[in-house]
């Protein structure tokens, strides 16, 4: 487990969090500038903070009080950059190897094949990195990091320099390493589908602060309650299970307490518990279930919570049964519907609105 | 001057020692020079200690000095009557009027050009890979060899190359601290003048004038072909 707690003043910009992580993706979510990266960064050891202090597993890796600093090879915490960094002169087996080499003898305990066939890269092994794709790169940046055997594993934006396709190719590569080794890692996102697809916990960061730190879909609900520019990262989460696969159409019908939700694509097999994330601003409200309506998701609660910020106001649904669902609409709209704590409402929802990082196999650690 | 075209290529025994001496002196002062101008470049591109404005003004102090200069500071410092001749004799270190003393020279001439080009190559080394290789769990000594060293080979050997080169035409300073004695301080350079200070040397001073723009050229093509051949490798080039 990593326990964080530094302050860092750079410049204008201060910086003061504070939280621990657990198994599986612990996700740091914030916009460009409030500070994640930093944060990561005083992790891995890149920078010092001015004060406070840094511990993993129990062992001290900074204490600006007692004057401990461990260097950044001895941290043992894997770090993938946005730009996968691979060392050029190197083939992708010597890469994958470099960090392996250096970890203690009986600390080996990643298997080199097994790293190979889950990231799907055993094909590119005797290549040069420089004659790799984005997303291959990405992947064998993500192998190198594994095979060293880190106590720890740090995922700096690792999807951000990729297009959608590539985003959703090596995304659930992401979710088999979270599964299948077991490496806590620590995920750097802007991207709430990310975050909410592949994280057990949240800390959302602002301004250099924590401003939330739980379970995605409460974290992320917390978020009602920030300024409305930022209102697009407000989403929520719905587990679901899926009914059935219609294979003419390419969708999945998923059933929900509240309704019926249908993806586009596989959401896994029937029976199986999928995850959908929706964001609170692809969300219309009804008072009277819509007849005649192209929108095939619609999922019946009631108001539980209305916040407001300027023209918009962010409502807080509980679903009939289960789960909770986030929607902005203008106060104009809110006001024509009547809308009050306790009103029934039908909340609908494009299904080609959900890109398909939202769509997801439910891990083992949410449930 | 008898038959000039046939004496243009028909080098004298004095000349073929001049050619052969010039080029143990430059590779000897080269190679002896490679490590130090390697760590040099390095700190310089890459670490922060006090005094860095003074070493990298020390460095390239020989390429702004008149050779002649540093020919007579080397001459005070490691003379038979300098400040470490007498202790450098004692322990059998010898370098005043010896071709060893001709490498010193050279090597301190050559160093700023050595230096110049290797510490541009280090500093043109992505810092992300090195962060990458320490994240890994290498310390800064083998990040170095693994990742910096390798990296920066194309830069060393153009500083190598550029060292030699300089080294073979050097002449103010070696012929001030080591003189120009034929067979162990006459390097191409010092031969060339003192033929040019006889009266039918002419002909002597052209062919060792053609040989040292031969080898020269050589070098610089080599070192253009060395750095074509590593941008290609590392994949700047398709």
């Amino acid at each position: 487990m990593i326990e964080v707690d530094v302050r860092l003043q750079v410049g204008a910009f201060s910086l003061d969090v504070a939280f621990a992580n657990g198994a599986g993706v612990t996700a740091l979510f914030g916009q460009s500038g409030s500070g994640k990266s930093l944060t990561l960064s005083i992790i891995a050891g890149l920078i010092k903070p001015d004060a406070g202090y840094v511990r993993l597993d129990g062992d001290t890796l900074v204490d600006v009080a007692t004057g401990v600093f461990v260097p950044v090879s001895r941290r043992r915490i894997g770090l993938v950059f946005q730009d996968s960094n691979l060392f050029p002169h190197l083939s992708v087996k010597q890469n994958l190897l470099y960090g392996r080499w250096f970890a203690p003898e009986g600390e080996r305990r990643i298997d080199f094949d097994a790293v190979v066939e889950t990231l799907g890269i055993a094909n590119l092994v005797s290549r040069s990195p420089t004659r790799l794709s984005g997303g291959e790169r990405q992947r064998v940046a993500i192998g190198r990091a594994l095979l060293s055997c880190p106590r720890l594993l740090l995922l700096d934006e690792p999807l951000a320099a990729l297009d959608m396709q590539r985003k959703l190719e090596i995304l659930p590569l992401i979710e088999r390493v979270r599964d299948e080794f077991d490496v806590p890692i620590i995920y750097v996102s802007h991207a709430v589908e990310e975050v909410l697809r592949l994280a057990s916990r949240v800390v959302i960061i602002d301004a250099g602060r924590v401003t939330s730190v739980g379970e995605p879909a409460e974290a992320f609900n917390r978020i009602a309650g920030a300024p409305a520019a930022n209102r697009f990262d407000r989403s929520s989460i719905l587990a679901a299970t899926v009914e059935q696969t219609s294979v003419a159409h390419g969708l999945t019908k998923l059933n929900h307490p509240a309704g019926t939700i249908w993806v586009a694509g596989s959401a896994g097999n029937c029976g199986s518990l999928a995850r959908v994330i929706v964001k609170a601003t692809d969300v219309i409200l009804s008072r009277v279930l819509p007849q005649e309506i192209s929108t095939r998701s619609i999922l019946s609660g009631k108001v539980a919570n209305i916040q407001f910020d300027g023209a918009i106001a962010t409502i807080e649904i509980e679903l009939k049964d289960d789960g909770r669902l986030l929607a902005t609409i203008t106060r104009g709209a809110l006001e024509d519907l009547a809308l009050k704590p306790g009103s029934y409402v039908y909340a609908l929802f494009k299904t080609a609105a959900l890109d398909e990082r939202s769509i997801g196999m439910a891990s083992a650690q949410v449930e | 001057m008898p038959d000039f075209p046939a004496a243009l290529f028909e080098l004298s025994p004095a000349e073929w020692t001049a050619i052969r001496l010039s080029l143990r002196i430059a590779t000897v002062a080269t190679l002896a020079s490679l490590p130090f101008g390697i760590l040099t470049a390095y700190a310089l591109a890459r670490c922060q200690f006090p005094g860095k404005t003074l070493v990298n003004g020390m460095v390239h102090l020989p390429l702004v000095l008149p050779p002649v200069v540093t020919g007579f500071v080397l001459l005070m410092l490691l003379g038979r009557k300098g400040v470490f001749g007498p202790f450098l004799a004692e322990i059998g270190v010898v370098f005043s009027f010896r071709w060893t003393g001709a490498a010193v020279a050279c090597a301190v001439m050559a160093f700023p050009l050595m230096v110049r080009a290797m510490r541009l190559s280090f500093e043109a080394i992505d810092r992300r890979l090195e962060l990458a290789s320490e994240t890994l769990g290498a310390n800064r000594i083998w990040t170095f060899f693994l990742i910096n060293l390798p990296l920066a080979v194309p830069g060393i050997i153009v500083g190598a190359i550029l060292a030699f080169a300089k080294a073979l035409g050097e002449f103010g300073a070696t012929i001030t601290f080591v003189s120009n004695i034929p067979g162990e301080t006459q390097t191409i350079s010092a031969a060339i003048y003192s033929y040019t200070q006889v009266p039918g040397g002419d002909a002597a001073a052209m062919r060792l004038t053609i040989v040292a723009v031969f080898i020269a050229f050589s070098a610089l093509v080599a070192s253009e072909i060395i750095q074509w051949r590593a941008a290609k490798r590392l994949g700047n080039v398709e």
